[in-house]
């Protein structure tokens, strides 16, 4: 072959590899494009609709699904009225606002119907096919039946209506466009097939429609990738990776399904569905941000539901986790110096022994035993140094209406790096050691 | 072969240790539970680590005394926290989750506790202009009826150690607590119920002058442990919601 002839056929390869590269960019555009586009409008609600939604049964359902989904949480702002929005959630887009979702025709969803919330939770869609940001978690309200959105809208018109104008979001160019939100969707969003009697086949189906969808539990306790993107607990059981870190927080919603962090592996069904009832177990105390889980959502659900919930979670734990690792020796190379443990069993004996005991055995639906305790183990320090810093009471609820405390410990980084060392390698904990540095970079 | 022996070494060290335990907790009934006292001032150890005897509350520093204030008021002040309409993050990430119920029961705890005084911090202390303490005093007693400015000791009792059901004491509190309220209800991150008397009021002063009542109110000794005055004597004519939502 000629040079000429060989030149010329790699120009036609490279000009058909641009016709390929510029057809699959005219796809993406095409999809992002179908993504902006505006859907077709929702139907009125006919008259026998909006008679039924004002039915008292429809609209307890209703009631009991939003605390199930507990969406107070997200759109009610810190002493507001009740789902009325504008409290202020932190990502790491920037913040988003809650929407107002009381019958309001400024500011809320009085203008709505029922389609309209439906598309909402089931596309992640606004009235009129604006893309809503994902910090509303339609991942997960995609696999909510149509009968429980309709019930769920039954109980959102039957509250009060309150005039609040919307905020806007405070999201970093280019996170909060609805371009940018296009090929996010692309990426990680798919509006779910739903079966019409989805959750009710089973205790089981039950579990996993509360966990995964309803509930949006998976939200916080399954990994998030660097784009915000969750994925289910189902997906991440067995996976031993970090746990989803509460951006803002500062603590880390553990992984449930794994051994080495505080969740369901190893744990009795009957504690399981305490600790969620009430906020304590015998072997537990709910803190930080679960803490308004089971004030706002969890206490109110009816224990057929938390049982289903559980029986879930535990369907999920890869089979055969073996003992737990507390009853190895410590490596060598992990043993922390001795004036570390010295210092640190010191601070334990003056602050933590009244409450938690002189073997860290704890005061059972009290203080939370620390021997054997995973918040203590587990790999990220970052909710034990909480803990400790912050203090706190677990929620007071029907079930542990006056929760004893525990106060907000004023320790340098040293000590702290003492105690939490100590804690990690002591009663058989095979946990590492913490240097001063490690606890500033957890905190 | 030597990593072989040395992996079998920690083996056998890891059986005895396991073994140990096991001896151990078979010999001695040592893991008993730890005993805890049913009283609010055991579930309020949180609370307690500042505001209880020994707490860090005195009359240095920024924490404010709460014993012996009335209970009314100490329910409101839970509630604004909890609620948002007083922004300290601790108190609010305390209180987050806490019932009414709760907060009342704490309320009470803290109204009925009898702490000693701390003495104020040393009279006339240098630096403080004996103008700034005659300004202060003149404020506190008298007002300034130009500018319908009622004189503290109007709501606040005549021994200024407030009356109930929900006006609190001003006295054996911190300097810079004083100023941060008078500043917080300016800036309107202290809120109370609606109408906001003390905001009200607040708006009214110019920063030297919170300054001088600050520093005269911490200033003053407090004889005995006060008992909140019975009757309220209130020649201010203002409104207090919070004083109308404890009757």
């Amino acid at each position: 072959m000629s040079r000429p002839a060989r030149r010329s056929s790699g120009r036609l390869a490279l000009a058909g590899l641009a016709g390929l590269v510029g057809l699959v960019l005219l796809l993406v555009a095409a999809r992002i494009g179908i993504e902006l586009a505006p859907p077709v409008a929702s139907p009125p609600d006919s008259s026998a609709q909006q008679a039924a939604w004002a039915a008292p049964a429809m609209i307890e359902r209703g009631a009991y699904l939003a605390r199930a989904g507990n969406c107070a949480a997200c759109h009610t702002q810190r002493g507001g009225a009740a789902y009325a929005g504008g409290r202020a959630i932190e990502t790491p887009f920037g913040a988003v606002f809650g929407s107002n979702l009381t019958p309001s025709l400024a500011g809320g969803l009085g203008a709505w119907q029922a389609g309209d919330f439906w598309r909402a939770l089931h596309e992640g869609r606004s009235r009129g096919g604006r893309l809503l940001a994902p910090a509303f978690p339609y991942t997960h309200f995609t696999h909510i039946s149509r009968a429980d959105s309709d019930a769920l809208w039954a109980y959102l018109r039957s509250l009060a209506p309150v005039d609040a104008a919307q905020q806007p979001h405070r999201l970093r160019w280019p996170f909060g466009t609805q371009a940018a939100l296009a090929v996010w969707r692309l990426l990680y969003f798919r509006p779910a097939a739903i079966e019409p009697d989805a959750g009710h086949r089973s205790p089981l189906a039950r579990g996993a429609y509360l966990v995964e969808g309803l509930g949006h539990c998976s939200a916080c306790h399954a990994p998030l990738n660097a784009a915000g993107a969750g994925s289910s607990l189902a997906a991440a059981a067995g996976r031993l990776s970090s746990a989803g870190l509460l951006p803002q927080a500062g603590w880390i919603a553990p992984l449930l399904t794994d051994p080495g962090h505080p969740g369901v592996v190893g744990r009795s069904t009957e504690e399981l569905v305490q600790l969620l009832k009430t906020g304590v177990s015998p072997q537990a105390a709910v803190m930080g941000p679960m803490a308004e889980v089971v004030a706002g959502s969890t206490q109110h659900l009816r224990l057929d539901d938390l049982r289903a919930m559980v029986l879930y979670l535990h369907s999920l734990v890869p089979a055969a986790p073996g003992p737990l690792p507390i009853t190895q020796p410590p490596a060598s190379d992990r043993r922390p110096a001795n004036d570390l443990m010295t210092q640190g069993e010191k601070l334990y004996v003056r602050h933590c022994a009244d409450c938690h005991g002189g073997q860290g055995q704890g005061a059972p639906g009290i203080y939370p035993p620390l021997a054997g305790n995973r918040t203590v183990t587990m790999d990220s320090p970052r909710n034990l140094l909480q803990a400790i810093t912050q203090g706190g009471f677990p929620p007071g609820t029907a079930g542990n209406p006056r929760p004893y405390g525990m106060p907000a410990f004023d320790l340098s980084h040293d000590e702290l790096a003492a105690l939490a060392t100590w804690l990690r390698t002591r009663w058989g904990h095979d946990a590492s050691a913490l240097s001063a540095v490690e606890v500033l970079k957890a905190r | 072969m030597l990593r072989l022996l040395a992996r079998s070494a920690w083996l056998l060290v890891g059986l005895v240790a396991v073994t140990g335990a096991r001896a151990e907790a078979g010999a001695a009934p040592a893991k008993v539970s730890v005993q805890v006292p049913d009283t609010l001032a055991q579930r309020l150890q949180p609370c307690m680590a500042c505001h209880g005897a020994g707490g860090r509350a005195s009359r240095e520093g920024y924490l404010p005394r709460i014993a012996g204030k009335p209970e009314a008021y100490l329910y409101q002040q839970l509630l604004n926290f909890r609620d948002g309409r007083r922004a300290n993050p601790a108190m609010a990430s305390l209180l987050a989750y806490q019932t009414d119920a709760y907060l009342r029961e704490i309320a009470g705890h803290f109204a009925a506790l009898d702490l000693p005084q701390s003495p104020p911090p040393s009279q006339g202390a240098p630096g403080v202009p004996a103008a700034l303490l005659a300004r202060g005093q003149a404020l506190v007693w008298q007002g300034d009826a130009t500018r319908k400015l009622p004189a503290c000791a109007a709501c606040h009792g005549q021994a200024l150690t407030g009356t109930q059901q929900a006006v609190p004491s001003l006295l054996g509190l911190p300097r810079d607590y004083l100023i941060g309220q008078l500043g917080a209800w300016q800036t309107g991150s202290r809120r109370a119920l609606l109408p906001d008397c003390m905001a009200e009021i607040s708006r009214k002063l110019a920063a030297d002058e919170i300054s001088a009542i600050a520093t005269w109110l911490a200033s003053q000794p407090v004889a005995v442990t006060p008992a909140a005055a019975t009757t309220a004597d209130r020649a201010s004519g203002l409104r207090c919601g919070s004083i109308e939502a404890a009757r």
